[in-house]
């Protein structure tokens, strides 16, 4: 115990901590806890009204035991108790207690509005104080309903105290964070923005939070704000660093206040008024020069503070974009900082400067740096200053240093920590490929990225670079010979085998003049790889088997020895299989012309957005990424259809689609898939080797059509799998397949339930057109109403979306409704049904009774009919909590002590529905020897005896 | 592009070299849960970088502010955007007031006093924003109500309270 505490030194309290702070083991800091636990919680029931000081203090040791991460399940109550104790000590405790442990207990939350309201009321400053801060600290939607347009009178009342009014204006804020609606405006808010000129500092402050949020919601409202915030701003940075007294921080002054003022103005562009719009600029140019001064400390509290105030100058300054000279400045400054010997400084100018290489003004300037930023990448010690430089160097990159950049971005990558390579991955791919003159370097690096960090490489990086060589035919020659080239090497990425067996089945013919690279070695080559690897690139390298037959007639039976092989035609994978089978059958039956036909070189991509960079985009959100996409992105050979301008304007809402899979028609010169397509009865389009090009849903192509009634069988058969397991829960995973998981958490009331669905996507891809509803079977209309809201066509790769389900039960039922789940995934579309788990006794509202009530119904019900039973053996260990816990679940009261034999389970409850309530008593007998139980269950209506019988019985 | 400029914090932690949670506040809704879950990773990532290293990181979707002081380390979660240096300062300010309040402040002073820790918090921070910069003003609203509750103990002296500081 330390030899001073402050304040009113509860000694039991302190005796406690040092209890616990004794215990030697976890086991025994759980035991003191459970004494202490069971010490208040005899106290808090016991006969004898509690004094405030005790009270206080036990509510004080059950919010350490909280903190020290342990649950605590009462003593809301006490606390509560203490918000309308006079004592000032005894109603802070009850108000941090509150703050800390809320809880959504209605009632309670009703208490502590009133105490919370009374204390508005008190006209005593420090009470207010504490009301708001609980008011601030919880912030909920009861507190706003409650509080939101009380607050405002408060803190433009003239004779609030300036510190309720700082309290109020933060309070306001959390209010309108968590509850905009609420929080009304109104004749209030000019009188807000007064506070800007007022007289203590501490509520200017306080003040400039508040409006800051609040001219985000309405800017017009808060224009006026402007003006003051210069002022004031103003008045500040061309002050002595005495004036502003204890608001000066290390001699820098009112540093908080001008960061938010500064902040402020980042909310409304440039002031239209040449007067203010001077003024500012001279504030800005003031901090700007003070940077240059020496400065007045040594502390690092004082540079600090300093440098606070010139980053937000300097985000405002970006932020306005319309000053070259101030941009420039802002450029050199952070200039000098990336060699600062303060690493917070590096990392900080290495951020803002990132921002500042997207502005027309400050980009030359920002290059001038990049001999220092490489050298940051080179020697920083830590990856996340590292990670700023990559950044930097990403930003800054444009045509004439992008050779530079992407080779020290490639060396960086061989030692780069893991956590960020999939990153740089990305950025290499997009300034490849963005500001590539000549494509042979372009394939060099993206066969180099796959070299020195293939795992890092994602789909969408190998997709792209095949996109790029199919659409320019100028370097189709040069990949080829360098893909033959590189898959020479011992151990190369399966990615590489992708990227080479697709390149090689589409241009192989172009190197299989030399001798050194024949039609069979190139195969002898491919084959090699092809037992090392996974089950997608086997398929892919069975496409460009067929697509070699079609090229190289002379290689035709070795390929056609290689398909039949058992290990091919019987392959346990039905996707390989179905490829070998139908490979084989097409190059033996069909002639050179229709071969030729179906497997023709693949059309040029239709012009897209590197889905790439949609990629980087998606990891990074939008608005964090320096915008680099202009005309010159575009790298596809036809040039006529260039409309640069155009993308970029409209293409930044529709980044997030991913456009490789899906998304765009194929060219008319698609035919021959269809073709080929119609006559296999294929479910894919095997010449595409990759599925690129299938067509979005929208479009209407014959190809899409064609594959959709393939891929659809006519019923979806209706998984059950976990339908039994909701039963006693509400809440679970209830289907998972390899592309979706669909999770549930519902509540019922009554005769009414809600469901929420949702539908996670597994993949990286997204699925497109989802769509999923509800049917019941013909016996459950009329007795089960479901309603589905409707949910979003799109689910982006690794999102998940909701669905929300109404449900009413009308009448007693048996059959359960059917989730029908319909999407298109990389072009084939998916059917799923899945058994919905809403059961009849989702509708239990359990009864409690006595025992001699429960008998006395039990022989009411007494009729054969009423009465159903089974005996049937268990299917889990007998484990007597587990069974509670089951007939919990399943919705009735567990009543204890009716039953004479205390090993029996008795339970009562009541089924709601629209028509009618059906009282239902049930009684479930182990008998642990035999491993067997008897479950009996008594209702005024046969079906559902039987129903209830039917769903419990396979609890067991 | 929509910027927010209204930025919060998310929260502050408090905890130990050996990674114990000292004090924890919370400015935006989490369960319990959740809670449970930010504090054990973040205090794992951050015990594991070295001395010296860059006071800030990104983390998840936010930008984590944190500085060591002797035994301590205070960690603030601000929104990306965020000014890092003013954080830094916010902490170093939290840290005065707890070493002015305390008298050369300790991790034991906070341990033994946490609901005080707590109540210097709510003076100088609110709802994640600074409510009162100024340390003398901090300190007046505290030793305000520590005059309130020196009234109260004089009527249970006979509970043995523990002495005083002033």
């Amino acid at each position: 115990m330390p030899a001073v505490s402050k304040g009113d030194g509860m000694r039991g309290l302190a005796v406690f901590i040092s209890d616990i702070r004794n215990c030697k083991s976890k086991e025994a800091e759980i035991k003191r806890i459970n004494k202490e636990l069971a010490n208040i919680r005899s106290k808090f029931k016991g006969d004898k009204a509690l004094d405030g000081y005790s009270k206080k203090k036990y509510v004080c040791k059950l919010l350490f035991i909280f903190l020290l991460g342990h649950d605590i399940d009462f003593g809301h109550m006490e606390a509560v108790n203490l918000l309308s104790s006079n004592k000032y000590t005894e109603k802070q405790i009850g108000y941090l207690f509150i703050s800390v442990l809320v809880n959504s207990n209605s009632d309670l939350i009703r208490l502590i509005n009133n105490a919370i309201k009374n204390d508005l009321n008190s006209r005593n400053p420090t009470f207010m104080n504490l009301a708001l801060h609980c008011i601030a600290n919880v912030g909920s939607r009861e507190m706003a309903e409650a509080f939101a347009s009380e607050i405002p009178r408060i803190l433009v009342a003239g004779d609030t105290m300036d510190s309720v009014k700082q309290s109020a204006a933060l309070c306001l804020l959390r209010l309108n964070r968590t509850s905009p609606d609420l929080v009304p405006m109104g004749e209030w808010t000019a009188r807000v923005v007064h506070l800007l000129n007022d007289q203590h500092l501490g509520v200017v402050t306080a003040a400039t939070s508040l409006i800051t949020t609040l001219a985000q919601k309405s800017p017009d409202d808060f224009k006026t704000s402007i003006s003051l915030a210069v002022a004031r701003l103003s008045r500040i940075v061309t002050s002595a660093c005495i004036d502003l007294q204890d608001y000066t921080y290390y001699f820098v002054a009112a540093p908080w206040l001008s960061v938010k003022l500064l902040r402020l103005l980042q909310c409304y562009p440039p002031p239209e008024d040449a007067a203010l719009r001077s003024r500012l600029t001279e504030c800005l140019e003031t901090i700007l020069n003070k940077a240059q001064e020496p400065p007045k400390s040594k502390k690092v509290q004082h540079s600090n503070a300093k440098n606070a105030v010139l980053f937000e100058a300097i985000s405002l300054i970006i932020h306005h974009d319309s000053e070259p000279t101030l941009l420039v400045r802002a450029c050199n400054q952070l200039g000098q900082f990336l060699q600062h010997r303060e690493t917070n400084l590096r990392y900080l100018a290495l951020e803002s400067m990132c921002t500042l290489a997207s502005s027309e003004f400050s980009h030359e300037a920002v290059k001038t740096h990049i001999e220092t930023v490489i050298n940051a990448l080179k020697t920083e010690r830590d990856v996340s200053v590292r990670q700023r430089a990559v950044d930097l160097l990403y930003a800054m990159c444009d045509r004439s240093n992008a050779k530079q950049i992407v080779a020290e971005m490639l060396s960086y990558l061989e030692t780069a920590d893991y956590s960020i390579r999939e990153e740089i991955v990305l950025k290499v791919a997009i300034l490849a490929e963005k500001y590539a003159v000549d494509y042979t370097w372009y394939v060099d690096t993206i066969l180099n990225l796959i070299r020195i960090a293939g795992d890092y490489v994602s789909e969408e990086v190998w997709y792209r670079v095949i996109q790029i060589v199919i659409n320019r035919d100028d370097v189709q020659g040069y990949a080829a010979k360098t893909v033959f080239e590189a898959l020479h090497a011992p151990a190369c990425h399966e990615n590489l085998v992708k990227v080479g067996g697709y390149i090689l089945g589409e241009f192989g013919n172009l190197i299989a003049g030399d001798s050194r690279s024949s039609p069979l070695v190139q195969f002898n080559l491919l084959h090699s790889k092809f037992h090392l690897c996974s089950v997608p690139t086997r398929a892919l390298l069975l496409s460009a088997y067929i697509k070699f037959i079609n090229l190289f007639p002379e290689v035709k039976a070795t390929i056609q020895d290689v398909l039949r092989s058992d290990s091919q035609l019987r392959n346990a994978d039905v996707e390989l299989q179905q490829r070998a089978v139908e490979y084989l059958r097409l190059s033996c039956i069909a002639s050179t012309d229709i071969l030729a036909t179906v497997l023709e070189e693949m059309p040029p991509f239709p012009e897209r957005e590197s889905s790439i960079l949609a990629k980087l985009k998606k990891k990074k959100g939008p608005g964090n990424l320096p915008d680099i996409d202009d005309s010159r992105r575009n790298v596809n050979g036809n040039t006529e259809h260039h409309e640069p301008t155009e993308t970029t304007n409209k293409s930044p809402p529709s980044l997030m689609a991913d456009l490789l899979p899906t998304n765009r028609p194929r060219p008319a010169s698609s035919s021959p898939i269809m073709l080929s397509a119609g006559t296999m009865g294929s479910s894919h389009p095997f010449t595409d080797l990759l599925n690129l090009n299938s067509p979005p849903a929208a479009a209407p192509s014959l190809l899409v059509d064609v594959f959709s009634d393939l891929s659809a069988p006519a019923s979806v058969e209706v998984s059950e799998d976990n339908f039994s397991r909701f039963v006693c829960k509400n809440n679970g995973v209830l289907y998972e397949n390899q592309l979706l998981q669909i999770g549930l958490k519902s509540e019922y009331r009554q005769n009414l339930g809600r469901m929420y669905v949702f539908y996670g996507n597994k993949t990286s891809t997204q699925f497109l057109s989802f769509s999923s509803s509800v049917t019941n079977g013909d016996a459950l209309k009329g007795q089960l109403i479901v309603h589905a809201k409707s949910v979003d066509p799109v689910i982006d790769g690794g999102a998940q979306v909701q669905q929300i389900l109404n449900m009413e039960c009308v009448s007693d039922f048996t059959d359960a409704p059917v989730l029908n789940i319909q999407f298109r995934y990389g072009g084939a579309l998916q059917n799923i049904a899945v058994k919905l788990p809403v059961m009849l006794n989702k509708f239990f509202q359990p009864t409690e009774m006595t025992s001699q009530d429960f008998f006395q119904r039990w022989k009411q019900l007494g009729a054969p009919q009423q009465e159903v039973q089974k005996i049937f053996k268990s299917q889990h260990p007998m484990d007597t909590d587990v069974t509670k816990a089951k007939i919990l679940g399943f919705g009735v009261a567990l009543l204890d002590g009716v039953d004479p034999n205390p090993a029996n389970f008795v339970g009562a409850g009541v089924i709601h529905t629209k028509d009618t309530q059906v009282g239902c008593l049930l009684r479930l007998e182990p008998n642990t020897q035999a491993e067997m139980y008897r479950l009996t269950l008594r209702t005024s209506r046969d079906s559902v005896s039987q129903r209830l019988c039917d769903l419990l019985s396979e609890q067991f | 592009v929509a910027v927010n400029h209204c930025l919060l914090m998310q929260f502050m932690l408090l905890f130990s070299r050996q990674g114990k949670l000292r004090l924890q506040k919370w400015y935006v809704p989490l369960s319990d849960k959740e809670r449970k879950k930010i504090s054990r990773d973040l205090v794992q990532t951050i015990l594991a970088r070295k001395p010296k290293m860059c006071s800030f990181l990104e983390w998840r979707d936010l930008k984590i502010v944190y500085k060591r002081y002797a035994s301590l380390y205070f960690c603030c979660a601000v929104e990306d955007q965020d000014n890092e240096l003013i954080t830094l300062e916010i902490i170093h300010r939290y840290v005065e007031l707890l070493d002015k309040y305390f008298g050369s402040v300790c991790e034991l002073d906070i341990i033994f006093n946490f609901e005080k820790a707590y109540f210097i918090l709510d003076e100088f921070l609110l709802g994640g924003e600074a409510q009162e910069t100024s340390k003398k003003n901090v300190l007046k609203a505290i030793e305000q109500a520590d005059l309130l509750q020196e009234n109260i103990i004089e009527l249970h002296t006979d509970r043995g309270g523990c002495t005083m500081a002033k």
